[in-house]
């Protein structure tokens, strides 16, 4: 049973078996896969916040038509900031620090396979953070051809650029690494008994996020080389004058693009998943069939990608194909759907913050997932590309989707991590502000889009006033209600009433046989699963 | 089960990194793999495969139109470069005249078009001809006019043929005798 175990061996052979070294080095040392997940955590929600007040930046600019408080090349800079940090600072890092924290927990076993390797991954994220924000105050500020970093934009644009593609080379060494490491560790460390569909969704969620991450982020770190070769060593890629085809970036970024909207939200499936399950009572409905729609969602997020892309210039051909492709998309998403309520059918429901946060991501990221059904036809999409629709959308699925999902794994799993239970009211008046300005923020947005509102723009005509007065009323809303959710999590790690070893009564998995808080080394002996 | 080594973990990172480096190498295979495609499908050529087609040709009927030329009292030769086509209703057809001013001094001509049979007249639609406007020839100048035009697909059955004709007029009063300076080509 010991060989089974390579971790066990690690810890020995590192000499901290049991008590981590105190201070700071224990941070910057640890190869303790608890240790990252709270670094990838913490790390995660400061990138929130950072990310979160370039938001309110934005809609404060936003609250009135006309220039007020940024300049245009600052509000550019800003928008292309808040969707890079969020995406790769704060969505992907909460879901990887998740990952740490409870895969290992969840298939029994008694770390991440490379503990060293995992240091790493963690610790290549804050000098990337650095960079992206630091470039704000280098002549020429910070990168503002959008997250997207069109060309010939991004060929033209300041040092401020190259710092944000050496920042996205960084991201992704990090996020391939973890990921490499997410994956060996689920198909070969896994308790014995544990075989591939007894897994939890959680799991298996995360199992194809981490092999769609090492598929696509390689190519983005390639499509930024090529832009960093264009701008200083004389390639022409996407330089016209020297040949090169700007669409062709286009095309390269949402190749990465696309998978990589699914690497967000995927695991988040994984998570409602087993929230719902757990505040149903009942045992998943359907599933096997849930394994196979993420796959398929996963598979298919690979041949749509040029449906961002309709209005730059695409044969009615190609139009035809990328919006029947999008669309099918909607078959195993709808299934995933159909699961969850499925699931809660004839369930003993009862509404813990977790699961109101599950049952807010189910019916907002529905939400989102129809407007961009409606953004998938193409002769529509000629009218709503790059407005605020658009932008609607995506915040959707992004902060209804992704971000919910994740308070709905932090409040779930929170218990189990620190020993204590959290706030149970504040963690619901937490949801109910979070859903209520997320609405008030996003909903408006869907109307300026239709009246033809452009995204990226920081003035706009009067007759957007009011909606737009709405959004930033919201928008301040939403990221005030966010303390209290830091609130709830100190005060949660400070004390508060002891947590039993399975504080939900309907949850499953092996996470819940250990002890709250988890012990610092868990399943040093792999349990064994029926 | 079978038991899982740190040797098994190393092989597996060692596939997975080969793997992540394949697909870097793939970012960059795109750049060919998009001029190749695009070259063999022609795909980046929207303005050639985007062009719009004509839902309304009634492929299951021709007709054959025939074209005249008059002069009415005029120093012109005028006549059709082709004297008839077979064309199906609803189908854009163009079709050239040729004018030739034959005198040493500018003439302006008007061509009046007619019918036949005369009730064909409302399903013959020209989107282009030189009757639309006067024609202002200089001395000795040949020309070579286009007719555009579509034969509504509600042309009564019976009729297979349609004749049309030209007849040119001088206008402007100026006969060819007296060559007037100061009202010069309008």
């Amino acid at each position: 049973m010991e060989a089974t175990v390579p971790g066990h061996a690690d810890t020995h052979a590192h000499g901290h078996h049991g008590h981590p070294p105190s201070g700071l080095m224990r941070w910057v040392t640890t190869t303790n896969h608890k240790d990252i997940g709270t670094m990838y955590l913490w790390f995660s929600f400061a990138m929130f916040l950072v990310g979160g007040m370039m938001a309110l930046t934005i809609r404060s600019e936003l609250f009135q038509p006309g220039l007020q408080i940024l300049e245009p090349e600052r509000f550019n800079q800003m928008t292309t900031l808040h969707g890079l940090i969020m995406v790769f600072g704060a969505i992907m890092p909460a879901f990887v620090g998740f990952a740490n924290w409870m895969i290992p927990m969840q298939i029994g076993a008694a770390d991440m396979a490379f503990g060293r390797m995992n240091n790493w991954s963690f610790w290549l994220l804050p000098p990337a953070a650095t960079l992206l924000v630091t470039s704000l105050f280098v002549p020429g500020g910070a990168a503002a051809a959008g997250w997207t970093l069109y060309a010939p934009l991004s060929v033209q644009q300041g040092m401020g650029m190259d710092m944000t593609i050496f920042a996205v080379h960084i991201l992704g060494m990090s996020s391939i690494m973890g990921s490499i490491n997410i994956i060996t560790t689920i198909l070969n460390l896994r308790a014995p008994g544990m075989n591939l569909m007894k897994m939890p969704l959680f799991v298996w969620t995360w199992l194809i996020t981490a092999f769609l991450i090492i598929a696509v982020m390689p190519v983005l770190a390639g499509a930024v080389t090529m832009i960093l070769t264009d701008r200083h060593f004389g390639t022409s890629f996407f330089n016209a004058a020297g040949g090169g085809d700007p669409v062709l970036f286009q095309h390269v970024f949402w190749f990465f693009g696309h998978p990589e909207v699914y690497i967000v939200v995927i695991p988040g499936f994984g998570v409602v998943s087993q929230v719902v399950s757990a505040f149903s009572r009942k045992p998943l409905f359907g599933y096997a069939s849930m394994v196979y729609a993420t796959a398929s969602i996963a598979v298919l997020s690979f041949f749509v990608w040029a449906h961002h892309m309709y209005t730059v210039g695409m044969p009615v051909g190609g139009q035809l194909y990328f919006m029947y492709a999008t669309m099918l998309i909607a078959i195993p998403t709808g299934v995933k759907v159909f699961n969850w309520i499925a699931t809660m059918w004839r369930g003993s429901l009862s509404f813990e913050t977790p699961m109101l946060f599950s049952l807010g991501f189910i019916f907002l990221f529905t939400m989102g997932g129809f407007s961009g059904l409606v953004l998938a036809m193409a002769p529509v999409d000629v009218q709503m590309q790059d407005t605020y629709y658009v932008v609607a959308h995506f915040h959707y699925t992004m902060v209804a989707g992704a971000l919910f999902s994740a308070f709905s794994a932090t409040y779930y799993w929170l218990p189990k991590w620190t020993g204590h239970m959290y706030n149970e009211k504040l963690g619901k008046v937490h949801f109910w502000l979070s859903l209520i300005f997320f609405n008030m923020t996003f909903f408006v947005q869907h109307f300026l889009g239709l009246a033809g509102m452009p995204r990226r723009i920081p003035d706009y005509a009067l007759q957007f006033t009011e909606f737009n007065q709405i959004s930033t009323i919201g928008a301040f809303g939403f990221g005030l209600s966010q303390l209290l959710f830091l609130y709830n999590i100190i005060t949660c790690i400070k004390g508060g009433p002891k947590a039993p070893a399975k504080p939900w009564d309907g949850a499953e998995g092996l996470e819940w046989d250990l002890p709250s808080p988890a012990p610092y080394h868990s399943w040093e002996t792999q349990p064994t699963v029926k | 089960m079978k038991v899982i080594t740190i040797t098994d973990n190393r092989k597996l990172v060692a596939k997975l990194v080969l793997f992540s480096t394949l697909m870097f190498g793939f970012g960059y295979a795109l750049v060919p793999f998009y001029s190749v495609f695009c070259a063999l499908t022609g795909q980046n050529q929207i303005g050639l495969t985007d062009l719009p087609t004509n839902t309304q040709v009634d492929s299951g009927r021709t007709v054959n139109i025939e074209f005249d030329a008059n002069v009415h009292d005029m120093p012109w030769q005028f006549h059709p470069l082709q004297s008839q086509v077979a064309v199906h209703p609803g189908e854009v057809t163009q079709i050239l005249y040729e004018v030739v001013n034959t005198r040493n001094v500018p003439v302006t001509g008007q061509a009046i078009p007619s019918y036949g049979p005369k009730r064909v007249a409302e399903y013959f639609k020209k989107l282009e001809c030189f009757c639309f406007e006067r024609q202002t020839l200089a001395a000795g100048e040949r020309r070579r006019m286009p007719v555009v035009f579509v034969v509504d697909p509600a042309l009564p059955k019976d009729i297979g043929t349609i004749t049309l004709s030209y007849t040119f007029f001088e206008v402007e009063g100026i006969h060819a005798a007296s060559p007037s300076s100061g009202q010069g080509g309008a």
